[in-house]
């Protein structure tokens, strides 16, 4: 069956079964392989994405159930027009192996999108979903900091 | 081309080779040189090449993996710190596997050291893969070895580019070559006329390539200064391109399922269920394990999970318990190595007293980030296989022999590691994804197993378990007695690389052990090899990962006996035995501010490991919080002689902790029927941004020998939170994961 979805402001006709996570619908039909599969079970946070605006684990909405516009993390800036969020983590070299940085990102632009100046105690309860097995933690916390401030400035 | 009686002074040799409208430059190694990877046309001389300059630019290759740890951008500042070109202005490529790229650092370090030399090694990998007589070839990265590895080869390269690219330019101008200069990517004339590499490349790849002397490290202005890595870009915009990543035109889906009892066979199979899902295009039978390939990686997953296997059973003891009793066993047979032996352990010195007490750890899984994955294409005559890795020569070797090819039939594609921890030195994924391309030849084919598959066939971290005996005498440790039992990873990878058992002492399971920087006079340490058939590996740090918490818990056992202070008790040993090590005590001690005293409510505990030539210390602050323990700081200290890039540095030495941490706090892989219990991050986690310590990091720079930075974070920091936790409970932590006997916060 043919669903059509709106993924970075552009309208893909996707013909797959109606369960198919988004997550998989992203990656290995429409090509947009930036958003990554960690875990199959929302407990990693790696395939984060944002439906109208809400981050949400693309890997538990099944096509059917896509209520709106999809952002990826290739939606939210490219290397030669980063968004701020993605200029802070060049800035502050947070990037280790770099494979749950896209669900790290996807997850801060919707908490600044909503909390525009979070304090270390809203960046633990909104990042805590995001595993990351390099530790790059600290340089995540530093980088959010550092968008919130220049995004106030902007 | 440089003559071949200077290949006796050193193992490689500084050449280059002309290239269609260009010029590499790049080393020529040991006796024989290898196949050129960049396949140079007929007629040109092989080489593996560092850095090619043509019209279009100027490339470099990393041979190295690039897996987090920075080594991509740190290798390319090597050669742009001498060649006077700025990162920005060059392109970086992973190299294709290439014989010449073999690791001559790991080679060195990474075998024990006696009764197994160089030759054994040799001759075993080469008979069992049939080319028996060649060069060994090892392109590995792991053991920390990269920086040690390239600092001079990489310089010498870029050395050697200069020159000849001002050669070329001395001899258009008409002058001496000592009246140019180089800067930014050009060769600068007596007048100031700028001339790029990139005009002076197709003839200086006419001339022979000179050799020059390195610069004085006073002279840098790259190295030692931190860069910014050049993989951050693509890493932050979704763009960088992992294995899982890789779209070649016509690609299918496939997901595999293997016994989950280790090594166990398949009876059989039913996939008439998994036949009429949608997607579906065809069921392989593995022998060991089956495949569905689909339309859809999540419509494979599903089918292959829909399939009816009878599994054999696995040949280990199906209970944890009872792979533990046979660990225990074998500390009471002959040590397989007693690699320190000092002074009389047999007597306890007159006055002494004496304690005792026994350790145990878990099986760890890696739990990288991208679960393993692999896309192969076969055609008959050929085979591509891309995936992040770690070992591109062994993998190509390895599947070439699956496919019944020349492993000049294999072109192996390396794209960056959704984290690797040791994991992607293994060869099964590439061995996997090839057997199931051929089931479908012709078109790409991408393996991917889910996180469950992926957590439970894993080649884990052993479980081991020490049994430590000391003594104590006015306020001094006068004997350390310890010994160590554990499945020998080193063994049983040898064989899994090579068909052939490993034998002789295995230094990897008493490393962190025998070998600490700590002048007690009575002094013995021994490893013991647990006779299992559980697929274990090299998980970071290897061996140092459970040895660091044997040692280091102990000598915190010790100084609580001998009535003295944890941290000042190390440093009085330290500091005649090895001053770097020291050096870190003393560093975390002013850092943290250790008095020895702590308020109530609050922990601090100390450690420290010397693994891969680096010392760490690492004091960690632990808080009671309403009956929750927070880990609540940590400082770090490390010394590895020459930090090359003190940012990524400070990066790998956090993350290493953090990677420790996580295991120490909650990691435990156990086994229920012959099954690993753990399947998802729900039963394995890792330390996330609310339970991670503020953390802060010293680099000290003194060791003689360089050392390496991306494991030696791992070890000092699973005792140092489990004295930490003695220092706020008086519990002592004898067992991982602490989970089970502390509160902590997760």
């Amino acid at each position: 069956m043919v669903t059509a979805l709106k993924i970075n402001g552009k309208t893909h006709q996707v013909d797959l079964p109606d369960d198919v996570p988004l997550l998989w619908v992203l990656r290995d039909e429409v090509g947009l392989t930036g958003t990554k599969f960690g875990c199959g079970v929302a407990s990693c946070g790696a395939c984060t994405v944002h439906i109208d605006g809400e981050a949400v684990r693309s890997c538990q909405v099944a096509l059917s159930d896509v209520w709106g516009d999809v952002t990826t993390i290739e939606g939210l800036g490219t290397p030669d027009a980063m968004a701020a969020i993605q200029q802070a983590w060049v800035d502050n070299q947070v990037a280790q192996c770099g494979y749950c940085q896209s669900g790290q990102i996807m997850q801060a632009a919707a908490l600044l999108a909503e909390n525009p100046v979070p304090t270390d105690t809203d960046i633990d309860d909104a990042m805590q979903g995001n595993l990351c097995r390099c530790g790059t933690y600290p340089r995540i916390r530093a980088a959010i900091h550092d968008a919130a401030a220049k995004l106030k400035e902007a | 081309m440089a003559s071949i009686g200077k290949i006796l002074r050193r193992t490689f040799l500084i050449g280059s080779a002309a290239v269609v409208g260009g010029v590499a430059f790049g080393a020529y190694y040991v006796t024989r040189p290898p196949a050129n990877p960049l396949k140079p046309q007929e007629g040109e001389t092989a080489l593996s090449p560092f850095v090619m300059i043509d019209q279009e630019g100027i490339t470099l290759f990393a041979p190295r993996a690039e897996m987090g740890q920075g080594v991509m951008t740190t290798w390319a500042a090597l050669i742009a710190e001498e060649l006077d070109v700025e990162l920005d202005d060059i392109r970086v490529l992973h190299g294709p596997a290439a014989a010449a790229y073999y690791n001559s650092a790991l080679v060195g370090e990474g075998l024990p050291n006696k009764g197994y030399d160089v030759t054994d090694f040799q001759h075993n990998l080469g008979e069992a893969l049939g080319v028996l007589g060649r060069t060994l070839s090892l392109q590995i990265t792991g053991g920390s070895t990269s920086m040690k590895d390239g600092f001079e080869r990489m310089r010498l390269a870029g050395a050697s580019a200069r020159e000849t690219l001002k050669q070329a330019a001395a001899d258009q101008l008409g002058v001496d070559r000592e009246q140019l200069k180089t800067a930014k990517g050009a060769v600068i004339a007596p007048d100031g006329t700028q001339i790029p590499y990139t005009e002076l490349a197709a003839a200086a790849g006419q001339i022979e390539a000179i050799e020059a002397p390195l610069r004085d490290p006073s002279k840098w202005r790259l190295l030692g200064q931190s860069q910014l890595r050049l993989d951050m870009a693509g890493k932050s915009t979704g763009t960088a391109e992992f294995g899982i990543d890789v779209r070649p035109e016509g690609l299918k889906f496939a997901s595999v399922r293997m016994n989950p009892k280790l090594g166990g066979d398949m009876k059989g199979f039913d996939a008439s269920a998994a036949e009429a899902m949608q997607g579906v295009e065809k069921i392989v039978d593995l022998e060991t394990g089956v495949a569905v390939i689909a339309s859809n990686t999540w419509l494979a997953i599903q089918a292959v999970e829909a399939i009816d296997v009878d599994w054999g059973d696995a040949p280990y003891p199906p209970e944890t318990e009872g792979i533990f009793a046979e660990i225990a066993k074998a500390l009471d047979t002959e040590p397989n190595s007693t690699m320190r032996d000092d002074g009389d352990v047999s007597v306890l010195p007159e006055g002494a007293t004496e304690i005792t007490a026994e350790y145990t750890v878990p099986y760890l899984a890696h739990a990288t980030m991208e679960p393993m994955n692999a896309t192969a294409l076969f055609t008959g005559s050929k085979l591509d296989l891309w995936c992040g890795n770690q070992a591109p020569t062994l993998i190509q070797m390895r599947v070439a022999n699956v496919a019944n090819l020349d492993t000049e039939a294999v072109e192996i594609h390396t794209t960056y590691l959704g984290g690797g921890f040791g994991r992607r030195g293994e060869l099964d994924f590439g061995e996997i994804a090839t057997k199931v391309a051929m089931a479908m030849p012709g078109v790409p084919v991408q393996t991917t197993w889910s996180r469950e598959e992926d957590m439970r066939h894993d080649f884990y971290r052993p479980g081991a378990i020490a049994r430590m005996r000391g003594a104590v005498k006015d306020g001094q440790a006068v004997l350390i007695d310890g010994k160590v039992a554990a499945q020998s990873s080193t063994q049983q990878a040898m064989e899994r690389y090579t068909g052939f058992p490993g034998g002789g002492p295995d230094k990897v399971l008493v490393e962190g052990f025998f070998n600490q920087p700590y002048a007690i006079p009575n002094y013995r340490m021994s490893g013991h090899i647990a006779p299992l058939d559980i697929p274990v590996g090299f998980w970071r740090s290897v061996g140092n990962s459970h040895n660091g918490f044997f040692h280091e818990t102990f000598m915190d056992e010790m100084a609580h006996a001998a009535g003295q202070d944890p941290l000042e008790f190390r440093l009085a040993l330290a500091k005649s035995e090895h001053a770097p090590s020291a050096g870190c005590l003393a560093a975390v001690k002013e850092m943290s501010g250790w008095t020895g005293q702590t308020p109530d409510g609050v922990g601090r505990g100390v450690a420290l490991t010397y693994s891969f030539g680096t010392p760490v210390a690492q004091v960690i602050e632990v808080v009671d919080e309403d009956g929750s323990i927070r880990i609540s700081k940590a400082w770090i200290a490390c010394d590895m002689g020459l930090a090359l890039d003190p940012a990524t540095v400070e990066a790998q030495m956090i993350g290493g902790m953090i990677y420790g941490l996580s295991a120490a706090v909650q990691g435990e892989i156990t086994f229920a029927d012959g099954e690993v219990e753990q399947y998802n991050f729900p039963d394995y986690d890792g330390l996330r941004m609310h339970n991670t310590p503020l953390t802060e990091v010293r680099i000290l720079e003194t060791n003689k020998h360089m050392g390496g930075a991306g494991e030696p974070g791992t070890p000092p920091s699973m005792p140092a939170l489990g004295n930490a936790l003695f220092d706020l409970t008086g519990e002592r932590a004898r067992t991982l994961p602490l989970n089970r006997q502390f509160d902590l916060l997760i």
